[in-house]
């Protein structure tokens, strides 16, 4: 028998974060909150007298399963920000009732079933592995094929060939004349020492901010300054004074 | 030897392949080879002749097994041989007369270059014409039966080169092709009905059979008959058949192939014997036929088409004796060998003629031959006596009997078909004569370039034993009825019917009339001159030398109408059938564009549907305690 | 308590998974869902192991996760391919397939 408070726990631990699948925004969230899940997994399976596969879940899902998640995240984009209006119509409705309504009805049915529930029997890792390796040990065999043809496809899957060659610094150089591009580097950003100078563009001799100066990414996500204060101050002695008198 | 009837039909047709495939290094040897195959079928048939005459009559019926053919659920057909004194009359008549023609052949058409051809379609006759009279079944009997059809449309347009020779062969095998569809609803019927084509399964169902299925079956074989036969009113093709080599004529056109309608029949004995509608129809196409070749035999100037009406006559006699049953069969089948006798040796006489005068046929060109062609007018003339049914000649013995028979039984028949007989007796004489006379006597009437002498001894010998065959055959067969003692395990025997009139008066009539029309003849084509060309003549002869305008008739019968059908048949397709489907096509365009919709592309919508059934089945699973 | 609670938890996580699955379009979360589906299979298959006292139940369990295992690995490399070919990873993108 399991402990009722255990059991509670481990509902809300699942069932809350899961629940960000289906209304969380980002996919970054939505992977954090499927870690926890997984963990919760994990501790129904001690509960539930499986301690190995408890421990495996823990390895394999939040391990590795998420892990690998959150890589291909990265690598799609982190801030990819999904609008959740639905654009096919009667999806959302429908959808809802046919999942809310499997989930009904398999609750209303199971929860009408009584079966006598037997000795405990633990899943330690020795019981296990004596079954694993002599009653399933030919599928153990074919999983570990099916593990490598999947490692191999996804190689193959994920390999992107070099369709032109390599552009060497000469030529994209020389590209970049060729269109009138300005030849030399960008100006530094951040002329002044008292902020984090990343953040702020640089100042011409005329004391006008230079845009270009600023990395793209900060400017994409409206985390720079515009230097306007800082001409101010070049242009108010008085301020100057105060610099200068500290 | 009754074991090796097999080699009857695989030497000729073997003979046939590597005469068709050597090419033409076989030209200097290829007409021996020829000759040979044909002989050895002769020396086999006499073999098993002699083994089965040391046979009680029981026995006689020998069955060969070759091979199991179509072995296929509930029809399951071998192909075997049946040899009974049926079909041995008919191995020995076209294995003997067939050889004969072959060695005239080898004379006749020494200047063909492409003479191995010919032999080779010679060869592949006899195949065909043993495998007809000996299959066991009628599946095989059709093999048979569409082999000498095609051996006969090879033949006939042999010299294709002339469009109208081409056009012949194509009217033979159209025509037959129409008899052959006879054949084929008769052993779907036999299938249907009797659940079997073999011979011995069909001859032992049949007795239990209705007499509908009977008469159904027995109309359609007599359509058969009537197509290979040549009889009303599928015979238009006989006359144009003669487009084609002369011994071809001969072999194929009178002894032999054309004969093949009355085997049919006679073989179907135990099928007419529940039907005695059919078989008085075949009577009556055999009567009807008999006085219509006998007709447009008398106006016919060409000789070989003259003869090819009389063998159209002659074939109505044998069909009106197979029509009167077991009475008939024997006298059928006697009168069938005979007239292979006489009638091929006319045919060779014809040939030798036209050999001696250019290819010409017209016989208002011929006219006092006897001196030029002694052999030949000798032959002819044995042959001539045998037609006309004078005493002790082959024909009397054969054709009397048929007419006797025909004069046998109850109310108005006997009167109607033995009056056709007697009348066609009558006739026959006329025009036979008529073809004697204008041939072989009166004034020479031959053109500038003619130049007649009498054929060679390659020519003349076959025709001088077929002329002895002519003159004594039918006597020898004919004492104490032997012939149709040897049929009897066959035909059944048969207790002696008395005529309706006394059998003298009708010999006497017979030869009476027969008197008469040698006489007319005599007058009008022997005695008298005859003009060179066909004078002016009244409507029914100018209707006889149209061959009763068969072929207009056929035309406005059968062909307009469907010509018209057709047209019709075209326009309704078009209109009705192709409309539907092209309206059925356009509704299931229209279904599949309304369907279409559903396969929009999206995976989630794919999803949802996957879950909506899971769902159900789910619910059906659980709810219905499956 | 009874281990079939479980059962019904299995079964709600089910459901949620599904129905994400089905309402978000961003492939990487549908995904997730079908993870998700597939470990509330799992527990279920946990449970019934407890109820039954049998220990294929979780071996069957494992067997499972080892074959999400492979299957996160060639889903994920699909996910990336299709990434590089449009720039998105939008389920409602590729619709070549339109009847």
């Amino acid at each position: 028998m399991v402990n009722p408070l255990l059991f509670w726990i481990i509902a809300a631990l699942t069932v809350i974060p899961s629940l960000s699948l289906l209304f969380a925004r980002k996919a970054v969230h939505v992977a954090m909150a499927i870690v926890l899940v997984m963990v919760g997994l994990a501790a129904a399976y001690v509960a539930l007298g499986a301690p190995f596969l408890g421990v495996v879940q823990i390895v394999v899902y939040t391990g590795a399963v998420m892990m690998l998640f959150l890589f291909v995240l990265m690598l799609v984009g982190v801030d990819q920000r999904e609008d959740l209006k639905e654009t096919i119509k009667g999806q959302r409705w429908i959808g809802l009732l046919a999942a809310g309504g499997l989930g009904a009805f398999l609750v209303s049915v199971v929860a009408r079933v009584a079966l006598p529930v037997q000795e405990e029997t633990v899943g330690e890792p020795d019981v296990i592995a004596e079954v694993l390796f002599q009653r399933y040990v030919l599928v153990i065999e074919v999983l570990g094929f099916l593990l490598i043809t999947a490692a191999v496809g996804a190689l193959v899957l994920t390999h992107a060939p070099r369709l032109k060659p390599r552009r060497t610094q000469l030529e994209v150089q020389r590209d970049r004349v060729r269109v009138g591009a300005n030849p030399v580097n960008k100006p530094m950003p951040g002329v002044y020492a008292r902020h984090n100078a990343l953040d702020v563009p640089a100042l011409d001799p005329e004391g006008q901010p230079i845009e270009d100066s600023v990395s793209r990414v900060l400017k994409i996500r409206h985390q720079t300054q515009d230097g306007a204060e800082f001409r101010a101050q070049l242009e108010d002695p008085a301020r100057k004074d105060t610099e200068e008198g500290r | 030897m009754l074991d090796l009837t097999w080699l009857l039909i695989a030497v000729p047709l073997a003979s046939s392949i590597v005469l068709m495939l050597a090419g033409k290094r076989a030209n200097p040897w290829g007409h021996w080879v020829g000759v040979a195959a044909s002989g050895s079928t002769f020396i086999v048939g006499l073999g098993a002749f002699i083994q089965m005459l040391g046979l009680d009559s029981e026995e006689r019926a020998h069955a060969v097994h070759l091979f199991s053919w179509i072995p296929g659920g509930e029809l399951n057909l071998d192909a075997g041989l049946l040899v009974d004194p049926l079909s041995m009359t008919f191995v020995l008549l076209v294995s003997f007369v067939g050889t004969l023609i072959h060695v005239y052949s080898v004379a006749y058409m020494e200047h063909d270059p492409n003479r191995r051809i010919f032999f080779a379609y010679l060869n592949l006759f006899v195949a065909a014409m043993l495998l007809l009279v000996l299959a066991d079944s009628y599946l095989l009997l059709f093999v048979g039966w569409e082999g000498v059809g095609l051996a006969s449309y090879l033949l006939i347009g042999f010299w294709n080169y002339k469009p109208e020779y081409a056009t012949a062969a194509k009217k033979a095998f159209v025509v037959n092709r129409i008899g052959d569809i006879g054949l084929i609803i008769a052993m779907g019927l036999m299938f249907a009905y009797l659940g079997a084509v073999d011979f011995e399964t069909v001859f032992a169902e049949a007795p239990a059979a209705s007499t509908a299925t009977l008469t159904a079956i027995g109309l359609t074989l007599l359509l058969a008959a009537c197509g290979k036969s040549a009889q009303f009113p599928l015979q238009s093709w006989l006359g144009d058949a003669m487009a084609g080599p002369t011994p071809v004529s001969a072999l194929i056109h009178a002894a032999t192939m054309v004969t093949a309608g009355v085997y049919l029949i006679v073989r179907s004995a135990p099928i007419y014997a529940g039907a005695p509608a059919a078989q008085t129809a075949v009577a009556a196409v055999g009567a009807f036929t008999l006085v219509l070749g006998a007709l447009i035999g008398m106006a016919k100037d060409d000789i070989k088409k003259a003869l090819a009406a009389s063998t159209m006559s002659q074939i109505g006699y044998m069909m009106l004796a197979a029509g009167l049953g077991p009475v008939g069969y024997a006298f059928a089948i006697f009168h069938l060998v005979t007239h292979g006798f006489f009638k091929a040796g006319m045919f060779l006489g014809a040939g030798s003629v036209m050999h001696g005068m250019k290819d010409q046929v017209d016989m208002r060109r011929y006219g006092a031959l006897r001196t030029a062609m002694v052999t030949t007018w000798i032959t002819f003339g044995l042959g001539w006596l045998a037609i006309l049914g004078i005493p002790p000649f082959s024909g009397f013995w054969s054709k009397d009997k048929i007419i006797e028979s025909a004069f046998v039984g109850e109310g108005a028949q006997p009167w109607i078909l033995g009056g056709a007989a007697l009348i066609g007796a009558g006739l026959t004489a006329f025009y036979m004569s008529r073809l004697f006379f204008m041939t072989f006597h009166g004034k020479a009437r031959w053109t500038d370039d003619q130049h007649p002498h009498e054929s060679p001894a390659m020519m003349t010998v076959p025709m001088i034993i077929l002329a002895v065959g002519s003159a004594f055959l039918g006597l020898i067969l004919a004492v104490g009825d032997r012939f149709a003692v040897w049929l009897e395990p066959v035909t059944g025997h048969v207790e002696h019917h008395e005529p309706v009139l006394p059998v003298p008066v009708l010999i006497a009539a017979t030869l009476i009339l027969v008197a008469l029309g040698v006489w007319v003849a005599w007058r009008k084509y022997g005695a008298a001159d005859v003009p060179e060309t066909a004078p002016a003549a009244s409507l029914s002869t100018i209707a006889a030398r149209n061959d009763m305008f068969q072929d207009s008739v056929n035309r406005a019968v059968f062909e307009r109408p469907g010509t018209h059908l057709t047209r019709t048949l075209v326009y309704a397709d078009a209109a009705i059938v192709d409309a539907a489907v092209d309206k059925q096509a356009e509704a299931w365009g229209k279904t599949g564009e309304t369907v279409r919709r559903t396969q929009n592309g999206q995976v989630r919508s794919y999803a949802l549907t996957m879950l909506v059934g899971l769902v159900i089945v789910i619910i059906i699973v659980v709810q219905g305690g499956l | 308590m009874d281990p079939i609670n479980f059962v019904i938890l299995a079964a709600i996580l089910f459901a949620i998974g599904s129905a994400a699955v089905l309402l978000r379009r961003n492939a990487i979360i549908a995904f997730m869902g079908v993870e998700l589906m597939l470990n509330a299979a799992n527990l279920s298959l946990v449970s019934f192991s407890r109820i039954h006292g049998e220990i294929d139940g979780q071996v069957m369990a494992f067997f499972v996760m080892v074959v999400a295992a492979a299957e996160v690995v060639v889903g994920l490399a699909i996910i990336i391919a299709v990434f590089r070919a449009r720039q998105t990873i939008s389920l409602d993108e590729p619709s070549e397939l339109k009847g």
